[in-house]
């Protein structure tokens, strides 16, 4: 039965987290430099386009459609086959079939997304694209499926996933690690050369949009419109400013107040309760979100004196605030908040905790290494790292034959 | 005639500005400029770390005098421009070969 005011939310929340994608580009863009800026912004919109095509085709059907063994959804909406005006049989029992499927489109665009700052400034066009083909049918799909898919082992399993803790931003940060390790540093990363942002307030007009649309994706996630979807809303925004705060704080404590800080932690906070906010109480996104701030700033320190290129910090961000995340959820989640999830720990759930633990084990492992074999193997045939010269140029003017900024004349 | 080229502190143009006209000296080339040079760069920071910027912003004027101005143009620039502190700036003097008034076609000093 077709309610009115969830088929509103869910089309408001999917146009929300539709424009979050632009929002990364923006967060990403400002910080490379101005060589690299359209390049980065490419990364994000040329999936709007290419992931905005696969969901449609077959990457609903992959995620969504009735299971196989667990692992994968069958090819019952290849096409959009059996997805029309009418609501699903399975999943979100008030709104269009249609509707639930570009909303979860959107999440897949963005998550594709997501891992392209691991690897900018240095990446081929082309190749890229190719593996944002692969990763998006042989990682994000299957994932999916598990955490989210009627039949889902992962699901099966119990593990509490509200909007993508583990589905987004765990795979997200994880395969984001995978390449940048697979990639090598940018040239001059290791000899200290300066890779300056180039804009920070376009990286604060990000956040600002990314922070926006997260209404959409955590509170859109509810599937209704109701008390569950107010409840989520709250968490979440509670988290981002816990967040954006304790960061800024953090760089305080060290040297000045950077609004670049404040932004990164907004996004980690935002991360980190992507997980969990169906199932706390709106409260408890603001320790989610100091804590996933404080990881975040000590495992960007972390990967600095490794000299790991993960360039913009995907994996510390959204990898480990993901992970944060996803075990806050199996510590405060509370069965009086939501009655279809359950208790955390602190409850005396500590089988849930366990039950979390797993989850993200399993879909960590599986992104890295899935990912990284990925990689390896569009990389040996046809390329994911730019020649030097090109590098040298700069990607915008080398893969796009465009630059950002214009030149000397009017 | 001579240029004079004067790389000073952002704040200080406008006051180097007047002090020059003040002395009939009104034609000039002004750009944005980085530089460095006894002054140390500055330490900005990233999320988490620092990094260092070398080069800081400076503006440099391009004047070109009459030789007999020349004393006094460089007078008005340093007492105008001086801080006392590193990275006041610095000023070059170069010879000038010659010098055309594009609209009239005057060459030479009548051209300044």
């Amino acid at each position: 039965m077709i309610d009115a005011g969830d088929t509103t939310w869910i089309l408001i929340s999917s146009a929300l987290v539709m424009l979050m994608t632009p929002g990364l580009a923006l967060f990403y863009g400002g910080m490379v430099r101005e060589k690299n800026v359209l390049s980065t912004f490419m990364m994000s919109f040329a999936l709007i386009g290419l992931v905005g095509m696969l969901w449609l085709l077959y990457g609903y059907s992959l995620s969504f459609a009735p299971d196989l063994g667990g692992v994968i959804g069958k090819l019952d909406f290849l096409g959009l086959m059996n997805v029309g005006q009418e609501p699903s049989d399975i999943y979100a029992s008030t709104v269009p079939h249609l509707a639930f499927m570009v909303f979860q489109g959107m999440f897949a665009i963005i998550t594709v997304a997501l891992w392209t700052g691991g690897i900018v400034e240095r990446t081929r066009f082309s190749g890229f694209l190719i593996l944002a083909t692969l990763w998006f049918t042989i990682i994000y799909c299957p994932v999916t499926h598990w955490v989210w898919g009627d039949g889902g082992w992962l699901a099966n399993l119990g593990v509490l996933d509200f909007a993508g803790g583990i589905v987004v931003h765990v795979n997200a940060g994880m395969s984001a690690l995978a390449l940048a390790l697979l990639l090598r540093p940018r040239r001059g990363f290791r000899e200290g050369d300066p890779m300056e942002p180039h804009n920070v307030p376009m990286v604060m007009l990000g956040t600002g949009l990314l922070w926006f649309g997260w209404f959409g994706f955590n509170a859109g996630s509810a599937l209704t419109s109701g008390g569950l979807a107010t409840n989520a809303f709250v968490a979440t925004n509670a988290s981002a400013a816990a967040g954006a705060f304790t960061w800024m704080l953090l760089g305080w404590m060290k040297r000045r107040p950077s609004a670049l800080g404040a932004a990164t932690g907004a996004v980690a906070g935002l991360a980190a309760v992507t997980p969990a906010a169906g199932f706390i109480h709106p409260l408890v996104g603001i320790p989610i979100g100091i804590v996933a701030s404080i990881i975040g700033y000590y495992c960007i320190l972390w990967r600095t004196k490794r000299g790991i290129d993960e360039s913009l910090d995907v994996w510390a961000v959204h990898g480990m605030g993901g992970l944060w995340g996803a075990l806050a959820t199996g510590i405060f989640a509370s069965v009086t908040i939501n009655s279809a999830g359950a208790d955390g720990l602190l409850w005396g759930g500590g089988l849930q905790f366990a039950k979390q633990i797993a989850g993200v084990a399993a879909v960590a492992a599986f992104a890295f290494s899935g990912t990284w074999i990925l990689g390896k193997l569009v990389d040996v045939t046809i390329g994911l790292r730019v020649k030097d010269e090109e590098e040298v140029v700069g990607l915008d003017i080398s893969q796009h034959g465009e630059r950002a900024y214009g030149g000397i004349l009017p | 005639m001579k240029k004079i080229e004067a790389v000073i502190r952002p704040e200080k143009l406008e006051t180097v500005r007047s002090a020059l006209a003040g002395i009939d000296i009104l034609g000039m080339t002004v750009t944005e400029v980085s530089g460095r040079g006894r002054q140390r760069g500055i330490s900005l920071q990233w999320r988490v770390g620092e990094y260092r910027v070398e080069f800081l912003p400076k503006v440099k004027i391009e004047v070109v005098v009459l030789d007999e101005d020349l004393g006094r143009a460089m007078n008005v620039i340093v007492s105008k421009a001086r801080t006392g502190e590193r990275g006041d700036g610095k000023i070059f003097v170069l010879p000038i070969d010659n010098a055309v008034r594009i609209r009239t076609g005057d060459e030479g000093e009548n051209a300044i």
